[in-house]
């Protein structure tokens, strides 16, 4: 039994060896000799997930066109041309190893990748061995940058909270703060732990802490018991359904507390009849494409053209972290991936999703993005 | 104390809808001595044929109202007809199965036509909310209330001074006697889940006018609570299922806003649990010795 192991693992590890040898032989030959830089793409474009991946690659499309048509990626003293290779990893671990693979053999010089934080963990300890650039746009997993080869674009899920928490407590000056979170589900327990202690130190207090699990439909009893505390505002880090049970019900109960939210509220103002009970929530989106601000019109309107379709989130993200790349690239003047590396902790980047920069450990600095309800609809929000 | 009493009022009007449905469960199983684990899903039902009527078909209010309570009242007929009474004489679990294949069928059939998207739906009824002090009820909860006192009132008149309702309790204590004595069985049957069934859009209807949104599977959790509070009061009993059913609404309640939200539903089995230990017949049920 022993043996067959040890077999497995050699052979297993001579595999690796191969490919990574094979790997380094695409590097110089699709390198800046040919005057392109190849970027490797990883996410899911069929299954469950597949909306995702095929915004995110259609995003990276979009942004890798315009950099292209105007030029392409300034490095050293040559013009490099971006060219996108896009694999599907299923949003699975085993497929994404192999999609990587590929890639590999194909010689890519960077990955964007993964779209998903579970594919994206399968993959980092071998991403990491190769020593390539890896930057996922929209993986929110806290380990995926543990690696130092590895950079996240998109906010982590305790990044949000501690977000939230300094909006209300700073900059709105709110201390007593009520929190109404789904307990049965990682995103939203994630987000309301991050919160509560970036609450406390931050000086402010949690005075109700109320919890439902999924497929709740009945929150009078959750907010009867926030009704009945000093609460100033309600954080409720939800997905959009559950977001627009608890405002309605809320505005029954005749509570009038401001409501903050995540991410996940993003499309809450379809999910209610009455648009007048979500005034003047304000939620954190990294991308609105109603945003007046050029870049995201202008975006909006290129995406339009090409894909007959209005980006999201992932779209945005997938075009940003296109832009971080290139970023790098200038900022290096070279192609490899271990100045690429070392450029990305110096390099600034406007992108539709904010204004990034990226630390040592791989997580993203950026002006949070909020969205505000105004007069039943979306609209954008800078807070400093 | 005025949070206490707010959260009574909140456990009551939920146990108010759980005591409307758990009257389906009781009545059938009185009835019919079986289970019908499709009952929940006539709330859904009725849920969609109200918005239905009144988003599509453009139906006056009390209109769009009665016609989900008949056709709701009508479907139960017709599943007893199709599903339950072939197997009248069949073991009690091959009924049970049919019961929950019903229930799937219902929900598939409604997810064809409507996807499991959930649709916003505007509440039909707009009553400001009272407040009394410190105490605010909204306008939704007194219709509730109201709505499910004159139900269950008119239920226990029926029950007790009309010819039906006497036939009905007849068939429950003993088919065979009753079928004797002449009175007809299968139209009595058919009466009992037509009433259970009406019920139950009643349900429907306060549900949706409530959360104001409706998916293809909101009738299974109301559903499942509201056969514990039948089973809670005692099953076969119709005081039992409209005690059984404000009882677990409170307890609910309570036990979400002053112990643990995480819990409640552990606590509100674990009472039911308790109830079955101490009296197998639920609160309000008989004691019957089965002869062999």
């Amino acid at each position: 039994m022993k043996k067959t192991l040890k077999k497995v693992v050699s052979l297993g590890l001579l595999g690796a060896l191969t490919v990574a040898s094979l790997a380094g032989c695409g590097t110089k030959n699709t390198g800046a000799g040919d005057g392109t830089f190849l970027i490797g793409g990883l996410g899911p474009l069929t299954g469950a997930a597949a909306s995702y991946g095929i915004s995110v690659k259609q995003g990276a499309e979009v942004a890798i066109d315009e950099i292209n048509a105007a030029g392409g990626a300034k490095v050293g003293d040559t013009s490099l041309q971006l060219k996108l290779q896009f694999e599907d990893d299923e949003a699975d671990g085993d497929t994404a190893s192999a999609a990587y693979n590929t890639l590999m053999d194909k010689g890519i010089q960077a990955l964007l990748g993964t779209v998903t934080s579970g594919a994206g963990l399968a993959i980092a300890d071998q991403t990491n061995a190769d020593g390539i650039l890896q930057i996922t746009p929209s993986g929110s997993a806290k380990d995926l940058t543990k690696n130092p080869n590895a950079f996240r674009l998109c906010f982590t899920d305790p990044l949000q909270g501690e977000t939230m928490a300094k909006y209300a407590v700073e900059t709105l000056g709110l201390k007593k703060v009520a929190l109404l979170y789904n307990n049965s589900d990682d995103y939203s327990t994630g987000v309301a732990e991050a919160f509560e202690s970036k609450v406390k130190e931050l000086g402010g207090e949690v005075v109700a802490k109320e919890a439902f699990v999924t497929d709740a439909v009945d929150f009078n009893t959750q907010l009867t018991s926030i009704k009945g505390t000093d609460a100033q505002i309600i954080f409720a880090p939800v997905y959009y359904q559950d977001a627009a049970y608890i405002t309605t019900q809320a505005s029954e109960l005749g509570m009038t507390l401001p409501f903050i939210g995540s991410d996940g509220w993003d499309g809450v103002l379809d999910k209610v009849v009455d648009k007048k009970v979500l005034e003047g929530a304000v939620f954190l989106s990294p991308f609105l494409a109603t945003d007046p601000d050029t870049a995201v019109q202008s975006f909006v309107t290129k995406y339009k053209e090409k894909y007959d379709a209005t980006p999201d989130q992932f779209a945005a993200d997938g075009y940003d972290t296109v832009y971080v790349i290139k970023a790098a690239l200038e900022k290096a003047g070279k192609t490899d991936s271990k100045d690429l590396i070392k450029a990305m902790t110096e390099i600034e980047v406007k992108g539709l999703t904010g204004t990034v920069t990226f630390d040592a450990s791989g997580e993203p600095n950026k002006g949070a993005k909020f969205v505000e309800i105004k007069n039943g609809e979306y609209t954008s929000k800078t807070v400093e | 104390m005025e949070s206490i009493i707010e959260q009574f009022i909140n456990g009551l009007r939920s146990g108010s809808i759980y005591a409307l449905i758990a009257l389906g469960y009781t009545m059938v199983y009185g009835i019919a001595k079986m289970i019908n684990f499709a009952h929940g899903d006539i709330i859904m039902v009725g849920a969609y044929v109200l918005y239905v009527s009144i988003t599509d078909f453009k139906m006056p209010v009390i209109a769009a109202v009665i016609f989900t309570i008949a056709i709701c009242a009508l479907l139960g007929i017709f599943i007893e007809k199709v599903a339950y009474k072939p197997l009248r004489k069949a073991p009690p679990l091959a009924v049970l199965i049919t019961a929950i294949g019903v229930s799937y069928l219902l929900q598939s059939v409604a997810q064809l036509i409507f996807t499991a998207n959930s649709i916003t739906f505007k509440s039909i009824i707009n009553l400001e909310a009272v407040h009394i002090g410190g105490i605010t009820i909204p306008g939704i909860t007194i219709v509730t209330l109201v709505v499910t006192s004159v139900c269950m009132i008119a239920l226990t008149l029926f029950i007790n001074k009309t010819k039906m309702g006497s036939a009905m309790r007849a068939v429950s204590e003993d088919k065979a006697a009753a079928q004797l004595m002449g009175i007809n069985v299968n139209r009595t049957i058919s009466v009992t889940f037509a009433i259970g069934s009406a019920l139950a859009a009643v349900a429907g209807i306060m549900f949706i006018c409530q959360f104001q949104s409706i998916k293809p599977t909101l009738g299974a959790l109301p559903g499942i609570k509201a056969f514990v509070a039948a089973v809670l009061g005692g099953i076969g009993s119709v005081p039992g299922a409209m005690l059984g059913g404000v009882l677990l609404g409170v307890i609910e309640s309570l036990s979400k806003a002053y112990l643990s939200t995480e819990l409640s539903d552990a606590i509100v089995f674990g009472v039911l649990v308790i109830v079955l230990l101490v009296k197998p017949s639920g609160l309000l049920g008989k004691n019957r010795i089965e002869k062999v």
